[in-house]
C-alpha cells in the first residue's frame, strides 16, 4: 500500500522487466537466481504474473487465442497444446469468474468496460498458473459487484504455490481479499509493514502519521 | 514440344542446339527445348508465336503490344523509380520447360530450406518452388479436378491450349478487359504472354469446388508473363485460387501477368491470390474484371515479399446492379515495396463497390495504397465504401495513401476511411508479460491487424497466411 506516485506501479513493472525501467541497484531473485538478465517474456515463463493496471488492446486477436498462444509459449518445442482440453479447462476458469462464454471470443481488452479488464486479467491469471502474481491496482475502477468477483478469484487461485503483491491504495479490496502481510510504501521505500490491522489503520489515520513518523525517525 | 518450321530455322538462332541453323535447310523432329534468348525485339515475339503455334490474328497482336510497350515510357511519373532498375535485355522472354535454369537441392540456401518445413510443404513441391525441378507433378490430382467440372462444361486449360482449342470464344474476350495499351505492362505481357489459365464457365453453372492454378503448378504456369482468361456466362459462379504460400525462388527477376475476368449478367467470380515472391523479383500485375448486369466479381489479393509489387485489382461495373469488391493485405518487409490497391470504375446506375486494404510495413519496407474511384455525373445510385488501414512495425517503417476519387452527380454515396496504427511498445510489452517472445508478440498484432480479412480466405489459405507472418515477423526482430 502506499499513496499515489509512490513508486508501487513502478515496483511491479520493474520486476516484470519493462523496457522503460533500468534497475541501477539491488536485485530481483527467484529461487535465489537473478533474474534481472532476462527477457520479459523468460521472466513470465519462469512464473511472474503481472496483472495491469491499464491492460493494453490487441485488435483482432481473441482472448481464447491469446491464451493459447500464452500457453502455447510455455511448452517446447514439437509440443502441442490439447485443443479440446484446453477448451474445457478454458470454461472451467470462466464460469468460477463467472464470465460469460461469449467472452473468449472478443478481442483482448479491445471495448472492454474497466471491469471486463480486470476479470480478464484474472482470468489469464488463472489459466497461465504464474508462481508469482504482482496485482496493480486491480480493483480501481470495479463497482462492488465486479470487485467480489475479482476478489473471489484472487481467493480461489491463493495457495502455497502461488506468491501474490497486491497493490492498492484502499483498504476497500482488503475487505474481501485479506491479506498476509501489509507493506507501506513511501517514496520508493517500504518504510512500514504489519499484518492486516496496518491497513485497517491507515484506512482510518491516512498516509500523513506514516510520514511524520518518518520525519521524526 | 512443337517441333520448328523451315522458315524459322533460317531466321532463328537457337542457343540449345549448338547448330548454326542459318545454313542449310533443317528439318528438325527431335525433341526440343525453346529458349527466346535476351532481349526483346519483333524476332522474339515472332519466336514465341511460332513456337505455339499461334494464329496469325494472334502473331498480329503480340507484334502490335511491342510496339505499344516500346512507345509507352516507364510510368516513374507516379510510380517507384526503381523500375528503371528493371533491365529489359537482359531478360529471358520464353523459355519452355526443358530450359529452366536449374540448381541441385544443395545449392538452395539454408533459410529457404527451413522456411518450407516450417510451413510443411510436401517434398516434392519444394524442390520444384525451389527451382530444382522444374516441374511438379500434380497432373493426376489436376485431370480429376478438370474431369470433374467438364462434366459439367466447363473449360479449364492453360491458356496456350485455350487459344488453340477455343479459339472462338478466347478471341471474343481476349484484351477486352484490359486493352493491351492500357499501360506499360500489359503492352509487355501482351506481346510475350505465356501460361496462365484459361476458363470459361457455361451459363447457370455454379461451380462448387475453388479451381486452383496450383493443381498444375509447373513452369509454364509460373511463368514470368502469365496470362489469365476467365469468363463466366450468365448466372454461372466460380472461385479461383492462384499462387500459394510458399515463397517462390525464381532467378528471373521480372514477372508482369495480366489476368482478365468476365462476369455476364448475374454471374459471380471471385478470385484469390496469395503471393510470395522471393525479393529480388519485380512484380508488375495487371488484373481487372467486367461485371456486367448483377454481376458480381471479388478480388481477395495477398501480396508478401518481392522487390516491387504493383497491383490494382480493378472491377469495371459495366452493367446495372453490378458489384465489385478487393480486399487485399500487403505485407512489406526490409527492403521490400508493395504498391497495391484497387480501382472502381462505376459505368452503370446502382452498382456497387468495396475496397478494403490492410498493409503492414516491417523495417523499412514501404507500402503504398492506390485507389481509383470513378464514378460519373449521368449516373445515379451508385455506392463504394473503401476502407485503407496500415500498420507500421518499426519507427522507420513507411505506409503512403493515395486515393483518387472522382465523384460527379449528386446521387451517390461514397465513403473513404483510412487509419495508421502503429505496434505500440506496451502492447508488446503486455504480451512478452504472458509468455510470448518479442517475435510471437510482433506476429500475434499483426495477424490480429489482418484477422477479419484472413476470415475471407478458404480455411486452408488463411492457415498458411498465419504461419507465413509469424516467419515474416520472427526474422524482422532481435
Amino acid at each position: 500500500m502506499g499513496p499515489n506516485g509512490t513508486g508501487k506501479s513502478t515496483l511491479a513493472k520493474a520486476i516484470a522487466g519493462h523496457p522503460d525501467y533500468v534497475i541501477t541497484q539491488g536485485d530481483v531473485l527467484i529461487d535465489g537466481k537473478s533474474i534481472l538478465e532476462k527477457e520479459t517474456d523468460e521472466r513470465a515463463r519462469e512464473g511472474i504474473f503481472l496483472a495491469f493496471q491499464y491492460p493494453s488492446e490487441i485488435p483482432g486477436v481473441s482472448i481464447a487465442n491469446f491464451l493459447r498462444a500464452a500457453l502455447q509459449a510455455r511448452m517446447s518445442e514439437g509440443e502441442e497444446i490439447d485443443a479440446s482440453g484446453y477448451y474445457k479447462r478454458l470454461y472451467q476458469k470462466m464460469d468460477l469468474l463467472k464470465i460469460d462464454r461469449k467472452f473468449t471470443s472478443r478481442s483482448v481488452n479491445e471495448g472492454f468496460s474497466g471491469g471486463e479488464k480486470k476479470r480478464s486479467e484474472i482470468l489469464q491469471m488463472a489459466m497461465l498458473e504464474p508462481r508469482f502474481a504482482l496485482m496493480d491496482e486491480t480493483d480501481s475502477g470495479l463497482d462492488i459487484d465486479a470487485l467480489k468477483i475479482v476478489a473471489d478469484g484472487v481467493n480461489h487461485l491463493r495457495g502455497p504455490n502461488l506468491g501474490i503483491l497486491l497493490i492498492t491504495h484502499y483498504q476497500r479490496l482488503l475487505g474481501y481479499i485479506v491479506p498476509d502481510h501489509v507493506h507501506v510504501m513511501i517514496d520508493g521505500r517500504i518504510v512500514k509493514s504489519g499484518d492486516k490491522s496496518l491497513a485497517l489503520e491507515l484506512e482510518s489515520r491516512g498516509y500523513d502519521w506514516v510520514k511524520q513518523e518518518l520525519a521524526t525517525a | 514440344m512443337p517441333e520448328i518450321t523451315d522458315t524459322m530455322a533460317t531466321t532463328i538462332e537457337n542457343p540449345v542446339s549448338g547448330i548454326d541453323q542459318s545454313s542449310g535447310n533443317f528439318k528438325y523432329d527431335m525433341t526440343y527445348d525453346f529458349d527466346a534468348g535476351t532481349g526483346l525485339n519483333e524476332r522474339t515475339v515472332d519466336y514465341i508465336s511460332s513456337v505455339k503455334k499461334e494464329a496469325p490474328w494472334i502473331r498480329d497482336f503480340r507484334q502490335s503490344a511491342l510496339k505499344q510497350f516500346f512507345a509507352k515510357p516507364l510510368p516513374t511519373h507516379w510510380a517507384s523509380k526503381d523500375l528503371e532498375n528493371i533491365n529489359f535485355d537482359k531478360i529471358r522472354y520464353y523459355l519452355s520447360q526443358g530450359l529452366k535454369p536449374k540448381r541441385t537441392w544443395a545449392e538452395v540456401p539454408e533459410d529457404i530450406k527451413r522456411t518450407f518445413e516450417r510451413l510443411g510443404i510436401p517434398e516434392q513441391e519444394r524442390k520444384f518452388l525451389a527451382g530444382v525441378e522444374a516441374q511438379f507433378d500434380s497432373e493426376a490430382a489436376y485431370s480429376n479436378i478438370k474431369e470433374a467440372v467438364s462434366k459439367q462444361g466447363v473449360i479449364f486449360m492453360n491458356s496456350t491450349e485455350g487459344l488453340r482449342e477455343h479459339p472462338e470464344i478466347f478471341r471474343k474476350f481476349f484484351g477486352k478487359v484490359i486493352p493491351t495499351g492500357d499501360n506499360k505492362f500489359s503492352a509487355l505481357n501482351s506481346a510475350v504472354f505465356s501460361g496462365g489459365s484459361f476458363i470459361y464457365v457455361p451459363p447457370g453453372v455454379k461451380v462448387s469446388h475453388p479451381l486452383q492454378a496450383y493443381f498444375r503448378i509447373n513452369a509454364e504456369n509460373f511463368g514470368q508473363f502469365e496470362r489469365t482468361l476467365i469468363i463466366c456466362d450468365e448466372g454461372s459462379e466460380l472461385t479461383y485460387m492462384e499462387g500459394c504460400t510458399a515463397p517462390k525462388f525464381s532467378t528471373a527477376t521480372l514477372h508482369s501477368a495480366v489476368v482478365e475476368l468476365v462476369a455476364l449478367k448475374g454471374a459471380k467470380i471471385q478470385y484469390i491470390t496469395v503471393q510470395n515472391w522471393s525479393s529480388n523479383v519485380f512484380n508488375l500485375v495487371t488484373k481487372r474484371g467486367l461485371a456486367h448486369e448483377e454481376a458480381e466479381i471479388k478480388w481477395i489479393d495477398c501480396n508478401i515479399g518481392s522487390r516491387l509489387t504493383m497491383k490494382y485489382p480493378g472491377v469495371v461495373l459495366k452493367g446495372r446492379k453490378s458489384r465489385g469488391e478487393v480486399i487485399s493485405i500487403a505485407l512489406a518487409n526490409d527492403g521490400q515495396h508493395q504498391d497495391t490497391g484497387a480501382k472502381m470504375i462505376h459505368a452503370a446506375d446502382e452498382t456497387t463497390s468495396t475496397v478494403v486494404s490492410k498493409s503492414i510495413s516491417v523495417g523499412q519496407g514501404r507500402a503504398t495504397y492506390r485507389g481509383v474511384v470513378h464514378i460519373p455525373r449521368h449516373l445515379k445510385g451508385c455506392k463504394n465504401n473503401t476502407e485503407c488501414d496500415a500498420l507500421l512495425i518499426s519507427t522507420n517503417s513507411r505506409t503512403d495513401t493515395y486515393p483518387a476519387i472522382t465523384v460527379r452527380g449528386d446521387r451517390h454515396a461514397v465513403q473513404h476511411e483510412a487509419s495508421v496504427s502503429k505496434v505500440s511498445a506496451e502492447q508488446i510489452f503486455y504480451m512478452q508479460q504472458r509468455g510470448l517472445t518479442e517475435g510471437q508478440a510482433m506476429s500475434l498484432s499483426v495477424n490480429g491487424f489482418i484477422n477479419d480479412l484472413a476470415r475471407q480466405f478458404p480455411m486452408e489459405y488463411s492457415v498458411e497466411l498465419k504461419r507465413l507472418i509469424d516467419l515474416e515477423m520472427e526474422g524482422s526482430v532481435g
